[in-house]
């Protein structure tokens, strides 16, 4: 492998990784406040890109992404209302059946509304062909968005959780539901919340990313299960381990190209997640006893 | 006396299958044939995903990857020409043992495959000994662990199907021979043998069913529900759930790759959709709509949706509909649709046996 | 003849030493009870028997036979059973057929043959099902061998948990605050009860609340504080110590340990729904 490849793979890898990684932060987001896995997670990252691309025919780039990034949580606050705010402490295997159900509801929708074919929000700066050269290959100007967008979103909402108000109340809530109402907060408040918020970071990866890798109605399962199992890598509910999780598995993936025909790179990720599911099921990074103490 | 009561709604199911039969050929709408044939096996899935669900209390979303284990292995054996290798000293062995079928294909080519019979012995045994080698690791997951584990499962054997010539990529196999079970009863897609493959197909179901009726039923069943109940308790009563969960996992699989055998037999092929995500969630689905921990419910739903479903009466709206009713009883019915007021008449008649 | 050995037990949860070096032997066809003020272990030192937590160090031993590394289920194949403080059947089944779980460990009808129906577990069946419905009988709950068993009162829910674990036929039994929550009366009637299995030769461990009952029935105790033993003697010998008496009239005097105390009850509870 020349070191041109090496630089490609290296890049397409990042960009991939840094999305799963934003992914499993959605994940771990809601699963803090609430203990769900949201298996609709993925449909939020397309919806914010199929949002932004229809608006994007009726107005420039910037307001047309700022839009479908509130419209997405907007989408993510009101399927919280509506499917899971009123229901009475759920058990577990009924939150998993609702949420699919959501992520094919939201896809079918998808479906009936945008059509099957691939769409794409156009390069943010110059165009396909544009490039920066970084040793010996080079790399789109998009790709540089997508890392650096996504590393201010994490850089943010890990400000977010440590300093504010509201992302302290946050917190409070994953920790110990009952002292927090007994604090006057509302849960069910911080559970809708949590719902935009994981919906708003997912939009904001669809949109960024979408000149690279396009948008199509069901890229959300395969976004979901790639994001789950990052989330899992780095111990679910550890935000700042699933960013180093997510890089590796864009890393792996994009590497293994060279080794394994394309028409299994999916596999790959799924094969880690069961790996670490049967033998590390607390994650790659954490130990079992601090796995238990949720932070972000 | 307790069994049977049990086995008097059994004989009800098989008499009504007798009269939609008889129904369909006075009103010359024999065509119905078709998707109830379907229907029975697909609701073979569910039985055995029920029994997994609702009374061993395990999700899994990877059943169509049991279906498709099944399926696929049934119709590469018996496809897969081994004319080329005919010297070699396993095929001729296996040719003098009878284990070998030789015919025409369409254009008068001799075809060297597997028999049928040895091919589905092949393919249920293979997801039987899959399921009991990932069953270890998997069941001791719980809750989103556990639904994942066996989502992260079917979508493995989705892209192997998806990714090998083997078993023929996007396009799936075709070209599946008949399955002779019987001198003069073969399950295959041949129009005149309809009749006869939709007795076949229900008469499997209805086999499967008593085989499960009889397990929750048994000593076996009541500790399967015990483990759904209060595992820690059911542990302290000397039940082994690590297990007779295994059990009922390998069992719910064989079930699936059954059925699976079964129906690339009857379609003559079989393609990547039996083994994708969506199918899983189907059968899942079913299973929560007639209500978990209810072989009857079950059934009837899945005949029902399937028969629905297969008839294209959703449409496009096919993975919309079953999207919406999966969200729709858990969020009002999680019990099931049967446990509603409105099902309860449904309910009376059924819980005689139940008891 | 000790029938249960209990020696150097040792477990912990974070710093907190819940089970703390305790030993003491249970001999066969007495009963004793271990007490204690809330938090002191109790419930801790029932699960390492049972085979629920692994103990950090020290062995159980059962009819000299070592149980640590075991399966609950494995456990109770050797004759040992037990209920549970806050009440644990199994939802969904009758009173009737919670009891026949009982008799899971005296049955050996499998898989296949449960699938196939076969006529020799025809027999088994209706042996489980007399066995059950004698011991509801005896519990005097045989009317409602039917009901659903989150449909019964408390006391009747008691009643079965005890029923069913006198159906795996124990040489041990372990009964966890068996009269948590009875009145007077009824607390009067679980001491009857307990008298009447150990006339039938089973062996019984308790953790109790009730000093009556206690008293009035035991022929040894226990008494664990903070995780430590620091008696076991007969009833009078107990009511007399001073170490006890300080213990159990004294806790007003050491409010700054109540904080501690508490910790360890939730984090006990913690680990046994979880296990």
């Amino acid at each position: 492998m020349n070191s041109t490849l090496f630089c490609q793979y290296l890049f397409a890898g990042l960009t991939y990784g840094i999305i799963y990684a934003i992914v499993a932060i959605g994940f771990n987001i809601i699963y803090n406040t609430t203990g769900i896995i949201n298996f609709a997670q993925g449909e939020f990252v397309m919806l914010g890109g199929m949002i932004a691309i229809s608006l994007h025919a009726h107005m420039p780039l910037l307001p047309a992404i700022v839009l479908a990034v509130l419209l997405t949580m907007a989408i993510g606050g009101l399927i919280e209302i509506f499917f899971i705010r009123w229901l009475q402490s759920p058990s577990v295997l009924r939150m998993i059946i609702i949420t699919i159900g959501l992520s094919i509801l939201t896809r079918e929708a998808a479906l009936h509304i945008w059509g099957s074919s691939v769409r794409s929000l156009p390069y943010f700066i110059g165009n396909e062909i544009t490039s920066i050269k970084v040793f010996s290959s080079r790399v789109s100007p998009q790709v540089f968005l997508v890392v650096g967008v996504c590393s201010v979103m994490v850089a943010a909402l890990s400000l977010f959780f440590k300093y504010s108000s509201l992302g302290r109340e946050m917190r409070a809530c994953a920790a110990n539901r009952r002292a927090a109402i007994l604090c006057g907060i509302n849960p069910r408040n911080m559970v809708t919340l949590s719902f935009m918020l994981s919906a708003g970071i997912g939009a904001v990866a669809g949109c960024v990313m979408s000149p690279i890798t396009y948008s199509q109605y069901d890229m959300g399962p395969s976004l979901a299960i790639k994001g789950f199992t990052v989330a899992i890598l780095g111990g679910l509910g550890n935000s700042m381990a699933a960013v180093a999780a997510g890089l590796l598995l864009g890393i792996i993936e994009s590497f293994s190209i060279s080794v394994l025909p394309l028409a299994f790179q999916d596999a790959i990720a799924t094969s880690i997640l069961l790996l670490i599911l049967f033998v590390r099921p607390h994650g790659l990074f954490g130990s079992s006893a601090a796995a238990r103490l949720k932070d972000f | 006396m307790d069994s049977a009561r049990r086995y008097i709604p059994v004989a009800a199911l098989l008499a009504a299958v007798v009269a939609v039969q008889v129904a369909t050929a006075l009103t010359g709408t024999a065509y119905y044939l078709t998707q109830l044939t379907m229907a029975a096996y697909y609701s073979l899935v569910v039985i055995g995903l029920c029994v997994l669900m609702g009374y061993a209390g395990q999700i899994s979303l990877g059943h169509a990857g049991f279906f498709a284990i099944g399926g696929y292995l049934a119709a590469g054996l018996t496809t897969h020409n081994l004319a080329g290798l005919k010297n070699h000293a396993l095929v001729e062995f296996l040719a003098r043992s009878g284990l070998l079928l030789s015919r025409q294909d369409s254009y008068g080519a001799t075809l060297l495959t597997v028999q049928p019979w040895v091919a589905c012995i092949i393919a249920v045994l293979t997801a039987g000994s899959i399921a009991f080698a990932i069953g270890g690791p998997v069941l001791k997951l719980k809750g989103h662990y556990l639904a994942m584990a066996t989502l992260g499962f079917g979508i493995i054997i989705f892209r192997i199907v998806l990714g090998s010539a083997y078993f023929g990529e996007a396009d799936g196999i075709s070209g599946v021979p008949g399955f002779r079970l019987l001198p003069g009863l073969e399950v295959s897609g041949d129009f005149g043998a309809r009749i006869q493959n939709y007795y076949i197909a229900w008469g499997l179901l209805a086999i499967g069913l008593t085989l499960l009726l009889n397990l929750i039923h048994s000593r076996v069943g009541r500790a399967l529900r015990a483990i759904h109940g209060a595992e820690e308790a059911a542990g302290a009563m000397g039940v082994d759930s690590a297990r007779y969960k295994l059990y009922i996992f390998v069992l719910s699989a064989v079930f699936a790759a059954t059925a699976g055998v079964f129906v690339t037999h009857y379609n003559g092929g079989i393609g990547p959709s039996e083994a994708g995500v969506m199918k899983s969630v189907r059968y899942v689905a079913i299973v929560a709509v007639g209500g978990m921990a209810n072989l009857w419910g079950a059934l009837l739903m899945g005949i029902v949706l399937n028969v629905l479903s297969l008839r294209g009466v959703f449409g496009t709206y096919d993975d919309a509909v079953f999207g919406s009713i999966l969200i729709t009883i858990m969020l009002f019915a999680p019990q099931g649709i049967l446990r509603l007021g409105l099902g309860r008449r449904l309910r009376v008649l059924f819980a005689r046996e139940r008891k | 003849m000790a029938l249960l050995e209990i020696a150097n037990l040792n477990r912990s949860f974070g710093g907190l030493r819940a089970v703390n070096d305790v030993s003491f032997t249970v001999h066969q066809g007495s009963i004793k009870a271990v007490i204690g003020p809330n938090g002191a272990g109790k419930t801790t030192l029932f699960n390492l028997i049972a085979g629920n937590l692994a103990p950090d160090g020290g062995e159980v031993r059962f009819n000299g036979r070592r149980l640590n590394g075991l399966l609950p289920c494995q456990i109770a194949r050797l004759g040992l059973s037990r209920t549970y403080q806050n009440i644990k059947l199994f939802a969904g089944m009758t009173a009737l057929e919670n009891v026949m779980v009982g008799r899971h460990v005296r049955s050996r009808a499998g898989f296949l043959a449960g699938m196939l129906n076969l006529p020799a577990t025809w027999a088994e069946e209706r042996c489980i099902r007399d066995k059950s419905m004698e011991l509801l009988d005896l519990m005097g709950i045989a009317e409602c061998a039917d009901l659903e068993v989150t449909n019964l009162a408390f006391g009747q829910q008691r009643a079965v948990e005890f029923a069913r674990a006198l159906a795996t036929e124990p040489a041990l039994l372990l009964l966890d605050e068996p009269a948590a929550g009875l009145n007077i009366y009824e607390t009067g009637e679980v001491g009857e009860l307990i008298r009447k299995i150990r006339q039938q030769g089973i062996t019984v461990l308790l953790v109790e609340h009730d000093m009556s009952l206690v008293m009035d029935i035991s022929d040894e105790i226990v008494v664990l504080s903070f995780g430590e033993k620091i008696a076991e003697d007969q009833p009078l010998a107990i009511q007399q110590n001073q170490e006890v008496i300080r213990i159990y009239l004294g806790e007003e005097e050491e409010g700054s340990a109540g904080g501690t105390e508490n910790a360890a009850d939730v984090s006990g509870e913690r680990v046994v729904t979880h296990a």
